[in-house]
C-alpha cells in the first residue's frame, strides 16, 4: 500500500520533469497591454507595435517623420490641402490591394472615433489617383504626425463592420495575425507579400501579462524573448544575468504634477514655484525610479526643439520655498502645517496605480511637501478621475505620467494640454503669449526659438510641475540580435530582429 | 428525501442565487463612486487616451445615467431569457467572453483539484494509519506551513524555483500542456494542505474503530483492510469538504490567474470591476455563484452514492 502511494508521488514528480520548457523557433513578446479586441481605436497600438498594421507616416528614432504607406506628402501654398502619395503594390493580408479608396475609408472611420485625428480641422478626405487629399479649414503643419499615430492605421475595408467597429485586423504589415485570443494572446507569422523587406524571424507571438513580477521572471526563465516594461527592481536583477540583455532609453514621457491653477492656494505662480522648490527630484529619481537624474524642465532632451539648454533648471531649495510661502502670508501652525486666514494649506493629490511608481512617488511627495508646511492627502484611484476632476473642477493636484509622443510631433499634445485646456494638461491656466506662439508653430510659422520661448513660459509659470523623465526598459534574450527600443513607443522592431548565430 | 427532491431544491436555490447575485451586483456597481462613463472609457482607451470626448462618446453610445429601477428590471428580464448583454468595454457578447474564460478557469481549477487529490489524501491516509508517527508529525508541519503561505507568494516561489532556477517549466503563459503545471500546482498545494489534514483525521478515526481491528483480527492485511473498509469511509468527509474548498479555489484562481497571465474568469472579473463593465461583472459573478450551487449538487449526489446511510 505504502509502496503504491510513494510510486504515485514519484510518477507525478517525473511527469513534471518530462514536460520541461524547450526552445522553439518563435519569438515570444510579453508586455503589460491587454488586447481589448480587433479594434484599432482601442488596441491599435498593439497591432502597430507587433508589425501587423501600418500607418501612412512613420517616425524615426529621433522623431523625424519618415515615409510609411505614403511615400511623400506636400501641402498647398495656403496650407489648407495636404496630398499624400500612396506606396504602390501594397497588399492587405487578405490579398486585396491598398488603394486610395481603402485608405480614405480607414481614415474616415478613424476620424469618427475618439482620438486626436478627430480633433483636427479636417473638412474632407478624398481619393485621387494614387493619392489621398486631406482638406483643412485652417492650416495645420503637424498633420502628417497625426497620421503616424496608431489610431490612424490603415486596415482593409473588410476589417470593419457596417457601423465602423473593427472585427478583424487585416493590415499591411510584415506580420499577419494567425490567431488572436483577446485579452491575452496573439500569434502572427511573416506575410509573404509584404511590400518591404521580409522579416528575418518568421513566427512571433504576443502575450499580455499584467504583473510586472511575472514578466521579469519570464525574461529570466527564457519563456519570453522580448519583455517590455520592467520595474526598477527587476532591471537591476536582470542586468546581472548573462543570457538576458536589458535595454533602456529615455522616452518623451514626463512624470509631473498637474496643478489646478484656479485653486485659491495655487493660483499664484509663486505658490506653484514653492511646491516645485520643495521637490527633491534627484532623490526621487535615484531612490524610487532608479533613474540617473530628475527632470529639470518639462520636456526631456529627446523632444527636439522644445527642450532647451538655456532654461534655468528647476531647483530643490526648501529654505527658498518656505520664504515664498511666508511672503504669501502662510504661517506655520503648531502641528507644522501652514495656515492663512484660518484656512489650512491642505491639498489633495490624485493619482492612479496603472503605473506602479506613481503611488510610491506620491508618498515621497507627501513627506517633501510636509517639510515646507503643506499637508497633502493622497487619493489613489482610477486614472479617469484626473480628466473627470479636471472637467468638474474638483481636482487640486494630479500626479500623472504624460506622453508627449503619442503623436510624434509634440505640438499636438502641447496644443491640447496647454492651449485647449485639455483634460491631462494645464487646468485653469491660460497665457495669451504662449497661445500665440504655439498656434503659430502649429500653423507651420514658428521656429525652434519660438519653441524655446514657449518652454520658458511653462518653466516660469508652472501650470504643471515636472518631476522626472521616463526611461523605457526592456529585456531581450541573447538568442536574438538587433533589438532596439523605439523612444516613440510605436514599434517593437520585430521585423529588424534575427536569431543569434 | 430522495435524489430528485434534493435536485429540485438545488434548482430553486440556483434561481434564488441568480436573482440575489443579479440584484446585489447591480446595486453595488451603481453605488460605486465615480462616473461610470469615465471608468468605461479608461478601460477601453487606456489612461493615456481617456478624455472628455471619449467619455462623452461612451455615455452616448451606452445610454448611461438612466434611472436605476427600469435598468434593473431590464437586466433581470434579460437574465430570465439567458441574455447577458454585451461587454461595455469590448462590445462582445458577455456570454461568449465568459464561455471562453470559464473554459480556461475550469480547466485550471479541475487540474488543481485532481493534483491536490493525488498529493493530499494519500499522504494524509499514510499519516492517519500511523497517527503520531514521524510522517504524521512532518505532515502537520508541512501542511500548516503550506496553508499559511499566501498563494501570491507561493506562485512566485514556484516560478523562481521550477522555472527560473531549474528551467523545467515555463514561468507564465497559456495554451500548452506544460503551462498548466505551475498554476495548478500553486492552487493544488494550498488545497492539498487541507485535504491531507481531513484525510488524516478521518483515517485516524477509522483506524481506531472496532470494525477496523476486527477486520485485521479476521486476517486481512493492512492493505486489504484499507481497500475494503477504509477508502470509502475516508472519502465521505473528503468529498464533502471539496464543496467548501470551491470557495478557496475561486479566490485562488483570481490571484493565480493574474500572476501567471491566465485568461480566465477571475482575471476577467477583476478587470471588469476596475473598468466598471457592469454586464461582465454581473455575468461572471452569476456564473461563479451558479457554479457553487452546481458543485454542491454534484457533491450531494456523490456522497449519496458513496455513503448508503445518507441516501437511506
Amino acid at each position: 500500500m505504502i509502496g503504491t502511494l510513494l510510486a504515485m508521488t514519484a510518477a507525478l514528480a517525473l511527469s513534471t520533469v518530462s514536460l520541461q520548457a524547450q526552445a522553439d523557433d518563435r519569438l515570444d513578446v510579453a508586455a503589460q497591454f491587454e488586447i481589448q479586441g480587433p479594434e484599432p481605436s482601442t488596441s491599435g497600438y498593439i497591432f502597430t507595435r507587433m508589425g501587423v498594421s501600418e500607418t501612412l507616416v512613420n517616425a524615426g528614432m529621433d522623431g523625424q517623420l519618415t515615409p510609411g504607406l505614403a511615400t511623400a506628402w506636400s501641402v498647398s501654398d495656403d496650407g489648407l490641402t495636404w496630398s499624400f502619395d500612396l506606396r504602390d503594390e501594397v497588399q492587405f493580408h487578405n490579398g486585396t490591394p491598398m488603394t486610395a479608396d481603402t485608405v480614405v475609408n480607414a481614415l474616415e472611420i478613424a476620424r469618427s472615433k475618439p482620438g486626436p485625428f478627430g480633433t483636427l480641422p479636417v473638412t474632407g478626405i478624398t481619393a485621387g489617383d494614387g493619392t489621398v487629399e486631406i482638406a483643412l479649414s485652417e492650416p495645420f503643419a503637424a498633420l502628417p504626425a497625426y497620421l503616424a499615430e496608431f489610431r490612424s492605421q490603415i486596415l482593409a475595408p473588410a476589417s470593419y463592420g457596417p457601423d465602423g467597429a473593427g472585427f478583424e485586423i487585416i493590415g499591411t504589415g510584415p506580420y499577419r495575425i494567425t490567431a488572436m485570443e483577446p485579452p491575452l494572446s496573439l500569434d502572427a507569422t511573416a506575410f509573404e507579400d509584404y511590400w518591404g523587406e521580409a522579416p528575418k524571424i518568421s513566427d512571433v507571438s504576443y502575450s499580455g501579462v499584467s504583473r510586472v513580477e511575472t514578466r521579469a521572471l519570464m525574461a529570466e526563465s527564457g519563456d519570453a524573448d522580448f519583455v517590455f516594461g520592467l520595474d526598477p527592481a527587476s532591471v537591476s536583477r536582470l542586468g546581472m544575468l548573462d543570457d538576458v540583455e536589458v535595454l533602456s532609453v529615455a522616452i518623451p514621457r514626463t512624470l509631473l504634477i498637474k496643478v489646478n491653477a484656479g485653486h485659491p492656494y495655487l493660483a499664484d505662480p509663486q505658490a506653484r514655484q514653492a511646491l516645485s522648490l520643495a521637490i527633491d527630484r534627484e532623490g526621487i529619481a535615484k531612490a524610487v525610479l532608479r533613474y540617473p537624474e530628475g527632470a529639470d524642465q518639462l520636456f526631456p532632451p529627446s523632444v527636439a526643439g522644445w527642450h532647451s539648454d538655456e532654461l534655468e533648471p528647476l531647483a530643490y531649495d526648501v529654505a527658498a520655498a518656505q520664504e515664498i510661502l511666508d511672503r504669501l502670508g502662510w504661517v506655520v501652525g503648531s502641528d507644522g502645517i501652514r495656515t492663512r486666514d484660518g484656512e489650512r494649506f491642505t491639498v489633495t493629490l490624485t493619482t492612479y496605480p496603472d503605473r506602479p511608481e506613481l503611488p510610491l512617488v506620491a508618498a515621497v511627495l507627501e513627506q517633501q511637501f510636509r517639510a515646507i508646511g503643506v499637508e497633502m492627502i493622497i487619493n489613489v484611484t482610477n486614472s479617469s478621475e484626473i480628466p473627470s476632476g479636471h472637467q468638474d473642477g474638483s481636482l487640486d493636484l494630479g500626479l500623472i505620467a504624460r506622453n508627449f509622443s503619442l503623436i510624434p510631433d509634440p505640438i499636438g499634445t502641447v496644443l491640447s494640454d496647454f492651449v485647449g485646456n485639455g483634460d491631462w494638461g494645464a487646468m485653469n491656466w491660460q497665457d495669451d503669449k504662449f497661445a500665440d506662439l504655439v498656434q503659430g508653430i502649429a500653423r507651420g510659422e514658428g521656429d525652434n526659438l519660438d519653441r524655446e520661448k514657449a518652454s520658458a513660459i511653462l518653466q516660469n509659470d508652472l501650470p504643471v510641475i515636472p518631476i522626472a523623465w521616463y526611461q523605457q526598459t526592456l529585456a531581450v534574450s541573447d538568442s536574438v540580435t538587433g533589438a532596439k527600443i523605439d523612444p516613440f513607443e510605436r514599434s517593437f522592431g520585430l521585423q529588424e530582429m534575427r536569431w543569434a548565430e | 428525501m430522495g435524489g430528485m427532491n434534493a435536485l429540485a431544491s438545488r434548482l430553486v436555490q440556483a434561481v434564488m442565487v441568480a436573482v440575489l447575485i443579479g440584484t446585489a451586483t447591480f446595486a453595488m456597481m451603481r453605488s460605486l463612486p465615480g462616473d461610470a462613463a469615465w471608468r468605461i472609457a479608461a478601460g477601453r482607451y487606456g489612461y493615456d487616451n481617456v478624455d472628455a470626448a471619449a467619455a462623452d462618446a461612451v455615455r452616448e453610445e451606452l445610454g448611461l445615467g438612466g434611472p436605476a429601477l427600469p435598468a434593473l428590471m431590464q437586466w433581470l428580464g434579460d437574465l430570465m431569457r439567458l441574455d447577458f448583454g454585451n461587454s461595455l468595454v469590448t462590445g462582445q457578447p458577455v456570454i461568449e467572453e465568459i464561455a471562453h474564460q470559464l473554459g480556461a478557469s475550469a480547466a485550471l481549477a479541475l487540474s488543481a483539484v485532481v493534483l491536490s487529490l493525488l498529493i493530499g489524501p494519500p499522504l494524509g491516509i499514510l499519516a492517519g494509519l500511523r497517527a503520531g508517527g514521524a510522517l504524521d508529525r512532518a505532515l502537520l508541519v508541512v501542511s500548516t506551513g503550506l496553508k499559511a503561505v499566501p498563494q501570491f507568494l507561493m506562485a512566485l516561489v514556484l516560478i523562481v524555483v521550477l522555472a527560473v532556477q531549474l528551467r523545467w517549466l515555463p514561468a507564465a503563459g497559456h495554451g500548452e500542456l506544460r503551462h498548466f503545471i505551475l498554476p495548478s500546482l500553486t492552487l493544488a498545494l494550498g488545497l492539498a494542505a487541507v485535504n491531507a489534514r481531513i484525510a488524516r483525521g478521518a483515517m485516524a478515526r477509522i483506524a481506531d474503530m472496532p470494525f477496523w481491528r476486527f477486520a485485521q483480527w479476521k486476517g486481512l492485511s493492512e492493505r486489504e483492510t484499507l481497500m475494503r473498509h477504509g477508502l470509502r469511509n475516508v472519502s465521505v468527509p473528503l468529498i464533502t469538504y471539496l464543496g467548501l474548498q470551491f470557495v478557496t479555489l475561486v479566490e485562488g484562481v483570481i490571484v493565480v490567474e493574474s500572476v501567471f497571465g491566465w485568461p480566465g474568469i477571475g482575471h476577467a472579473l477583476v478587470h471588469a470591476i476596475f473598468s466598471r463593465d457592469v454586464p461582465m461583472v454581473q455575468g461572471t459573478a452569476l456564473v461563479l455563484g451558479l457554479g457553487f450551487v452546481l458543485v454542491n449538487a454534484v457533491i450531494d449526489l456523490a456522497v449519496r452514492r458513496i455513503d448508503p446511510r445518507v441516501a437511506a
